[in-house]
């Protein structure tokens, strides 16, 4: 192909011969590959992962080279909800309120131990993993995690989301949760999430 | 050149006055705040016993005396304790021990910590009076009692959960009776707060609608009167 001379800029030519402004792709690939690199977070910061989180959009660590310098604190704006910190109970009605308002397509990063299992907060009051009340793309273990965890979190959710395919509409399917109970899951299977495991003391409930 | 540094030392660093530490105060039997004596010359009968535990004076009172006991720590002119730092409870875990419900008062005039308790016996109500009356502090210090423990301020304007949410159902947390992770399954606590809708959380006083009864729309007039507080 190579170079050929400017033309000067009273010049109007087309040449189709050169391709040099053309170039040729999947539909998918260009439009996942947009919508990764402009994720706008929706930061849902309840505890010490959130200062982790801040640290991670900061300077040092830049969460701007990955498109997500823009943090969108309305829900209606935001592609991914990063849940960064325990969430209780008493937050639960919430975070899934939050979550209903984002727009499609929408991702949900679960940050921290706390979040994604409840972590050691193994009591009354805390939501033991945020799994329990909206779907959750990609957890990101630690205690809090360092800002790296949450990258590579995030770049796997960036993964993930090249991968989609815009023909598969069942993707952008909104979650009805079952109108009865208000949960996305089966109790049986909230119940079994929940249970503690490791060395964790076994209780006795008084059931219900 | 420069002149050596020589630090000013002042109250209880200054030369000859040991600083309180853990090794020079007594774990117990140290000095008593002189309030403790006023106290028992003030209320004889109501005083049950005083305790200085590293150097901080508890004085047990009856129940029934403890509202007039701390206005007049408030207001008398030799005390004035004119902070209430905390109000709360502490149950053991023997059933035989009583319940008791904590007041820290500071005087900031006279720079004294006074700790006032109270005795609730087993199988007694669990009642006190509020002292929301000299301490408008005492209002969500009492509200928290409540909430975790249970135990009723009468005299309180305002007597609701502050914690946990106004339906929380399964009773009271911070009593030894509850297990660490509720009474009720996961699914149903998920339920149940899920149930709740997150806009009616505040009551119609703290979203200062009842300020303005006068301009409201007759609806949220009859809700307002109608003693409605959570907006459901």
């Amino acid at each position: 192909m190579g170079l050929t001379p400017r033309p000067g800029d009273d010049v109007v030519s087309y040449n189709p011969g050169s391709q040099e402004s053309f170039m040729t792709t999947r539909l998918d690939f260009l439009v996942n590959w947009s919508r990764a690199n402009s994720l706008w977070p929706m930061p849902f910061g309840t505890a010490c992962c959130a200062i982790e989180f801040m640290a991670s959009a900061a300077s040092k660590f830049d969460l701007a080279r990955f498109g997500m310098e823009r943090m969108s604190f309305s829900p209606r704006q935001a592609d991914v909800l990063i849940c960064a910190g325990r969430v209780p109970f008493k937050l639960a009605p919430v975070i899934r309120r939050i979550y209903q308002q984002m727009m499609q397509p929408k991702w949900v990063i679960s940050m921290g131990a706390c979040a994604s299992t409840g972590g050691m907060f193994d009591n009354y009051a805390v939501v033991q993993g945020i799994d329990t009340i909206i779907p959750v793309d990609v957890y990101v273990p630690g205690c809090p995690p360092r800002p790296e965890g949450l990258m590579y979190g995030i770049m796997m959710l960036q993964k993930k989301i090249k991968n989609e395919r815009a023909a598969d509409t069942s993707l952008r399917d909104e979650m009805e949760p079952d109108p009865k109970s208000q949960l996305y899951i089966p109790p049986t299977a909230i119940d079994e999430l929940s249970e503690p495991f490791g060395n964790a003391v076994h209780q006795t409930r008084s059931g219900l | 050149m420069t002149a050596p540094f020589t630090p000013v030392l002042a109250g209880s660093a200054a030369s000859g006055d040991a600083p309180a530490s853990p090794r020079n105060v007594p774990h117990r039997g140290g000095p008593e705040n002189p309030s403790a004596a006023a106290l028992r010359a003030q209320f004889a009968g109501a005083i049950q016993r005083v305790d200085v535990v590293w150097n901080e004076t508890t004085v047990y009172v009856q129940v029934s005396r403890v509202h007039d006991i701390i206005a007049w720590l408030a207001t008398d002119a030799e005390q004035q304790y004119n902070y209430l730092s905390d109000v709360t409870a502490v149950e053991y875990r023997d059933g035989e021990q009583p319940l008791q419900v904590v007041w820290h008062l500071r005087s900031l005039p006279f720079r004294r910590f006074l700790r006032i308790k109270v005795e609730l016996a087993p199988g007694a109500a669990l009642e006190v009076p509020s002292v929301w009356d000299v301490y408008k502090a005492a209002d969500w210090l009492e509200r928290e009692c409540f909430d975790m423990f249970g135990i009723t301020f009468s005299g309180h304007p305002d007597l609701r959960r502050i914690l946990m949410w106004e339906q929380y159902r399964e009773g009271y947390p911070l009593r030894k009776d509850f297990p660490l992770r509720g009474r009720f399954s996961r699914s149903e606590q998920l339920r149940q707060a899920l149930a709740a809708n997150p806009e009616a959380r505040y009551s119609m006083e703290e979203l200062s609608i009842v300020d303005a009864f006068d301009e409201l729309p007759a609806d949220m007039r009859a809700r307002v009167k109608s003693g409605e507080r959570t907006g459901e």
